[in-house]
């Protein structure tokens, strides 16, 4: 039977319902709709898709597995390498990772990698399949500090290798910029990542919220008064970056970071305590996943939505899928465009941005054509409420208060790729705490990388 | 979850809780702050440590009710517990770094503003404890919303209450008590520290600025993580932006934009105000405190 060149389309809510909610846009694929996905895979002998999985999941074998419908057996594949992958089958840039490599894709669609995992974990999930406590225990004592991707990667791993791990997570929920970041209707938190850190938990690891390091404890306490043989630091890249134009600090003028807390942490679309400003009008500025975010949860919250980007719709750094929900779901794109100036009203309230039009000119050190304004080319658009997505950089409040802990002219945490070792020994780092911000697979990546070196510095220092 | 050992009113609208927070009770400094969230549904709301007590890892917190969450906060009884209690945050006052025989040379003056009262009070007693003597002033609409008063007379070198209709002490702005005690007292002074409603801070720093005196002030704008996450506590100084939860809480006062910061502050009054009319109407209430709604 020849392999089909299309792969089996994944059902999403429509669009213009689901942009009246907060519900998962993706429904996934049921039992057949996997089944008959999986078997489109070539199950090559040299899997390219392996390589381009940040964290070495073993792709073909869990296909196969979901090919003879032994999803249990799935599962426990994928885990071998990732400890979240009902996440990582969600937001993931399969596009540019393990499906950019897939064969099929020079013909024809690549397999749905993404959507076949997502299924694997939702499939556990819903049968109460969890990962088991490693029987062999180590006395040797690990402490990760931030529950995100990376820290949570790095605990998992170091669990199943029997370390005693120990998470210190700075708010009050586990789970990092997969709780405050990322939407609802992109990543469920309670099907979908409180059940992720459970199952984390279930492999013997402790999570102590409301721990700020750096003020709470210190990374020397950590390790000279609590015990700890090594800690890894995976405290993200918190602080949020502003354009620095006038009218900035206008009231209706907030970081992404704010907004997306506001309503996903603080779940303020459920009308808990903390208010939102959800503005009629909303402009927001920046092209990446964050700002998608942010202009799809406006909508939601019933905002007319527009997204202002300085390069051309090639340069988004954004996700295709999500770029193409965000279209579909109503939000207007204003490409080639950069603010100059946040319009104010009398009473110190947003009353509208000032653009001006750019074209690209020549490659910057990004790669990318960099835009040039246009002279004379500014105009006005009409809003209440603007959202700054210009990225973030890492919080100070570690590396300013561990000595001998190296930083660079971002204020990155220096860490070695290869096994996160920084230049504190016993000190280990990733995520976007070292890279500044990127993507959650590219943390988890960097967390398994440290768990490792972790692994290897703890048998080299036995005290027994 | 973090257990609250006693709860009482000071004063309308000001509830004084001394809370387990064992960690922040290790660590804090005067000039730092907490975050604390009620519940599930609760906010997550910044508030200066009023006190600490190290050997029992407790703290004292001081906050007054403007919203919802405090509105509810403020039924919480002792022996019932805060969801979550974070810190500490934000950066140690500037004279917790400072050489103690240098400050002990310095004339220091505390001009505290209503429940700004609370956040004072660790700092004067910090320098008490490390023998220096501060002059605090303390201001409040009236008698009845005077905080602190006798343990702030404790740790004071003299104490000065003004309220402003005279029902207690000077009858006036805590402005009118320092031009009083600098230009007809010829007290002199290095260094003020301001802590208290954001227009009397302002009022205050005019006047500081005018005698030529240093002036610190503490900031509370809206927070939501309180880890410069957010950038909701963005406050103008000298030109530049900066944090109030990881460059502050404390700066110059004679060079923060006050009027953009009050601005600022206005930003979630309808919503709060809304959230507020919510608890009144009891729709969001689950704490089984009973009468609190009503109280408000």
């Amino acid at each position: 039977m020849a392999v089909s060149m299309t792969r089996v389309p994944v059902r999403e809510q429509e669009p213009l319902v689901r942009a009246k909610n907060f519900e998962e846009v993706c429904l996934g694929y049921s039992e057949e709709e996997a089944v008959a996905e999986a078997e489109r895979c070539l199950h090559c002998a040299k899997p390219l898709c392996v390589q381009g999985c940040p964290v070495s999941i073993n792709i073909p074998e869990f296909i196969q597995e979901v090919k003879n419908r032994d999803f249990k057996r799935a599962y426990d594949i994928i885990n071998e390498s990732s400890s979240l992958p009902a996440v990582c089958g969600r937001v993931c840039p399969q596009e540019t990772q393990c499906e950019g490599k897939c064969i099929l894709g020079k013909k024809g669609d690549p397999v749905s990698i993404g959507k076949l995992e997502r299924f694997v974990a939702d499939w556990a999930s819903e049968n109460g399949v969890a990962p088991a406590k490693t029987k062999e225990q180590r006395p040797e004592r690990v402490a990760v500090i931030g529950s995100g991707p990376a820290g949570l990667t790095c605990a998992g791993d170091l669990a199943k290798m029997g370390y005693q791990v120990k998470i210190f997570e700075a708010l009050h929920q586990a789970g990092g910029v997969l709780v405050y970041g990322i939407p609802q209707f992109r990543l469920p938190k309670d099907q979908v990542v409180a059940h992720e850190v459970e199952n984390v938990k279930k492999l013997g690891v402790e999570i102590e919220t409301d721990v700020v390091v750096g003020k709470s404890v210190t990374i020397d306490q950590l390790m000279d008064e609590e015990g700890f043989d090594a800690v890894f630091i995976g405290s993200g890249a918190g602080l949020p970056k502003f354009m620095g134009i006038p009218g900035e600090q206008a009231n209706g003028v907030f970081s992404a970071n704010e907004y997306l807390t506001r309503n996903n942490l603080m779940k303020a679309y459920l009308h808990y305590d903390t208010p939102i400003h959800a503005g009629s009008k909303v402009v927001v500025v920046g092209g990446g996943n964050v700002a998608m975010d942010a202009a799809r949860t406006a909508l939601r919250l019933g905002a007319e939505t527009h997204i202002v980007y300085r390069r051309s719709e090639k340069e988004l750094p954004a996700r295709a899928e999500e770029v193409h929900h965000a279209k579909e779901e109503g939000i207007q794109f204003h490409l080639l465009n950069n603010p100059v100036e946040i319009l104010v009203d009398d009473s110190g309230w947003v009353r509208g941005i000032r653009c001006i039009h750019m074209e690209l000119g020549e490659p910057d050190e990004s790669g990318r054509r960099s835009p040039v304004e246009i002279p004379g080319s500014e105009y006005e658009i009409e809003a209440d409420t603007v959202i700054m997505s210009l990225g973030t950089s890492p919080n100070p409040l570690i590396s300013s208060t561990t000595q001998g802990l190296d930083t660079d002219r971002r204020k990155c945490i220096v860490a070695e790729e290869s096994n996160g070792a920084t230049s504190r020994p016993g000190v280990f780092a990733g995520g976007d705490a070292v890279t500044g911000a990127a993507t959650v697979i590219l943390a988890m990546g960097a967390g398994k990388a440290a768990a490792a070196g972790i692994h290897e510095y703890l048998q080299k220092n036995k005290k027994h | 979850m973090f257990k609250i050992r006693e709860a009482r009113k000071l004063a309308e609208k000001i509830f004084f809780m001394e809370v387990e927070a064992p960690r922040v009770a290790k660590a804090c400094q005067p000039g730092e702050f907490v975050i604390v969230r009620m519940d599930e549904r609760g906010e997550r709301i910044p508030l200066t440590i009023c006190d600490y007590n190290r050997e029992e890892g407790t703290i004292s917190i001081v906050f007054q009710t403007v919203g919802a969450s405090t509105e509810r906060m403020a039924c919480l009884k002792a022996g019932e517990s805060f969801a979550d209690v974070t810190g500490p945050l934000g950066n140690p006052s500037d004279f917790v770094h400072e050489d103690i025989e240098t400050l002990q040379s310095k004339k220091m003056l505390f001009i505290a503003g209503g429940v700004g009262t609370a956040p004072v009070y660790p700092q004067v007693k910090w320098l008490h404890e490390h023998g220096i003597k501060a002059d605090v002033i303390i201001g409040a609409k009236t008698k009845d919303l005077l905080i602190l008063t006798k343990e702030m007379a404790a740790v004071s070198n003299y104490l000065y209450v003004a309220t402003d209709d005279g029902s207690y002490g000077f009858k006036g702005l805590v402005t009118q008590v320092l031009e009083d005690l600098v230009k007809n007292q010829h007290k002199q002074y290095d260094h003020c520290v301001v802590i208290g409603p954001m227009i009397m801070m302002k009022f205050a720093c005019l006047m500081t600025k005018s005698l030529d005196i240093p002036t610190t002030v503490s900031l509370n704008p809206i927070m939501v993580d309180g880890t410069g996450m957010c950038g909701a506590c963005r406050v103008t100084v000298d030109g530049e932006v900066k944090f109030a939860c990881v460059d502050g809480p404390e700066f110059d006062g004679h060079l923060v934009d006050f009027d953009q910061a009050m601005q600022r502050q206005q930003m979630y009054k309808t919503e709060e105000g809304r959230a507020m009319l919510k608890v009144t109407e009891g729709d969001t209430h689950h704490g089984g405190c009973g009468q609190c709604g009503g109280e408000a």
